[in-house]
């Protein structure tokens, strides 16, 4: 279990999975870069112009920005979006009668992504809600902006590990406060903070010695 | 490698600069007489006394637009900074290699290898492009000077020594400096570096010109989340940007010094234009100071290739690039840092 003090934000294990220099950026050195994608993300998540506006259906009620934390993982963050569904199977929630069995319903802009990075942060919440609600979640919902569709997920025990896996590394990274080295590639052009990156920079070998020995040999100037 | 913006320098004394919604306003006696959108500005520098409203100090902060106060003569007064940017480790590791006098002394040392082999650049391209005109066997004299420097700065490890070396090679290289005045020589004529005040011509110029690099350079400190005040070679003293000093050693050569150079030769700055104050002090006017940001920002705009990096970068962003560097450096992506070293 971890102590309040060393909980990381929940939202880092999309960042992590996609890149862990990126990750430690924006979460370890605390840079923070805004491009066209995350300035978007944020458009999208205050688009009062939504699909699940109506709040209260017979045997559901929403509800929205729900704090969320895992001392076993030690993340904290934000649902965007909890569906409760009246369910025999489910558990008590505060200020509700009956029992209620959670959907998480989380924002994303764009489509579904090729890779898992979407799922694990999905799946990290889904453990956080059952930690805090002490129930078991078999499944939540991404809704995809581009494509305005719903799409399920299965919260299976292999996420699971996987989810554990991923914020065992994050946790010894953080602790060390080591930037990984870049593993650059082509999701270096779609990252927003290539520039403070470098990913060139510890990729190459790129020795300052040298460098310094080529522009200061006598009588040179590099050419 | 991102896109360098505008920095709006504001001369007039009689200018005061507000918001109205996402723009910057200027108005002189209560008339507009300027309004541009916040998001196409990088800076914002005052030399003028009437000031900026707190709710446009806002608007820079938010927006990531630094604010810098000089006075007329282009001393700093003060700077609007927002939220400390950045890790607290990063700045850790700075003030740790600052203590650390092997660490601060071999990070200083590539300042100076920067600084000496630019000094060197910008003779040897001078002999080059004008060496019919000019007294080569003097400059020759002078790059080997520089190049001994060069292979002494590497060899030391004592501060005090560094020092020395770059005392000596900046005036040997100073010493021939008259040479690049190639017009108007009459009227500007450079026998050596004084500055507290600069009394002649060249000196005011290659000032000012140090001035706004300084700014430019503290600015980008800040922003990759370094502090501009604790630095290596420059040792603490209230008030003083150490760092920002430090790191501008290398860039001065080329970008103020040949920068000054070119603004005379090219005749873009008249020696009508310069006033000499009773206490021997030479100050410019309005229209020299504004000829003289003109070009300034024109500068910035050109594009080189970064020699180690490799990429295409607009000069303007040099300072952002080696602090970025420094900052990569500190964090241990490199094994050393690298100095700007011009073509």
């Amino acid at each position: 279990m971890y102590s309040e003090d060393e909980l990381l934000s929940l939202s880092g294990i999309q960042h992590y999975y996609f890149c862990k220099r990126q990750w430690a950026l924006i979460h370890v050195e605390q840079q923070w870069s805004e491009n066209m994608a995350t300035m978007e993300g944020k458009v999208i998540h205050e688009n009062a112009d939504d699909p699940f506006f109506t709040e209260t259906r017979k045997n559901t009620f929403i509800s929205r920005a729900i704090p969320l934390v895992s001392y076993r993982l030690g993340f904290y963050g934000i649902a965007d979006i909890v569906e409760f569904t009246v369910s025999k199977s489910g558990v008590e929630v505060k200020g509700r009668d009956g029992k209620w069995l959670p959907n998480i319903v989380e924002y994303k802009r764009g489509k579904p992504k090729e890779d898992e990075r979407d799922i694990v942060q999905l799946v990290a919440q889904a453990l956080c809600l059952e930690e805090m609600l002490k129930c078991k979640i078999a499944s939540s919902d991404f809704f995809y902006n581009e494509t305005k569709r719903r799409v399920k997920v299965e919260i299976t025990e292999a996420l699971r590990n996987q989810v554990v896996i991923l914020s065992d590394e994050m946790h010894r990274i953080y602790s060390e406060r080591i930037t990984p080295k870049a593993e650059s590639g082509k999701h270096c052009k779609s990252c927003s903070l290539t520039d403070i990156c470098m990913p060139r920079l510890t990729s190459k070998k790129a020795s300052v010695a040298n460098y310094i020995d080529k522009y200061t040999k006598a009588g040179g100037d590099g050419n | 490698m991102r896109h360098l913006l505008n920095t709006l320098y504001i001369t007039n004394p009689d200018a005061y600069v507000s918001r109205d919604g996402e723009n910057v306003v200027i108005k002189v006696d209560n008339n507009e007489v300027m309004r541009r959108p916040i998001h196409i500005l990088e800076g914002i520098v005052c030399f003028n006394y009437v000031g900026i409203s707190p709710g446009l100090m806002r608007l820079c902060v938010e927006n990531n637009v630094g604010v810098s106060f000089l006075n007329e003569y282009g001393r700093f007064i003060a700077r609007l900074s927002g939220e400390v940017k950045g890790n607290v480790l990063l700045r850790r590791t700075q003030y740790r290699y600052a203590d650390d006098k092997g660490k601060a002394v071999s990070i200083s040392k590539n300042f100076i290898i920067g600084k000496i082999a630019n000094c060197r650049s910008v003779l040897s391209r001078a002999i080059r492009d004008h060496g019919n005109s000019i007294d080569v066997d003097n400059m020759n004299h002078v790059l080997g000077n520089l190049s001994s420097a060069l292979e002494d700065v590497k060899k030391t490890s004592d501060s005090d020594e560094l020092r020395g070396i770059e005392g000596e090679a900046a005036r040997s290289y100073f010493s021939v400096f008259n040479n690049l005045i190639l017009q108007q020589k009459q009227d500007f004529n450079f026998t050596e570096r004084n500055r507290r005040p600069p009394v002649d011509n060249i000196n005011a110029l290659l000032s000012y010109a140090y001035t706004l690099l300084t700014f430019e350079m503290e600015s980008a400190l800040e922003t990759v989340g370094l502090d501009p005040y604790v630095g290596f070679f420059h040792t603490d003293r209230p008030g003083r940007v150490s760092l920002a000093l430090d790191m501008i050693e290398e860039l001065r050569p080329y970008m103020a010094e040949r920068f000054v150079i070119s603004l005379i030769n090219r005749k873009q700055i008249s020696p009508d234009g310069f006033i000499a104050k009773e206490s021997g002090g030479i100050i410019m006017d309005k229209d020299t100071k504004a000829a003289f940001l003109t070009a300034w920002q024109k500068r910035k705009q050109e594009e080189i290739t970064h020699p180690f990096l490799n990429e295409k970068i607009e000069i303007g962003l040099l300072p952002y690039v080696q602090a970025m560097l420094m900052a990569r450096f500190l964090r241990n992506d490199i094994e050393s840092y690298p100095p700007f070293f011009m073509g």
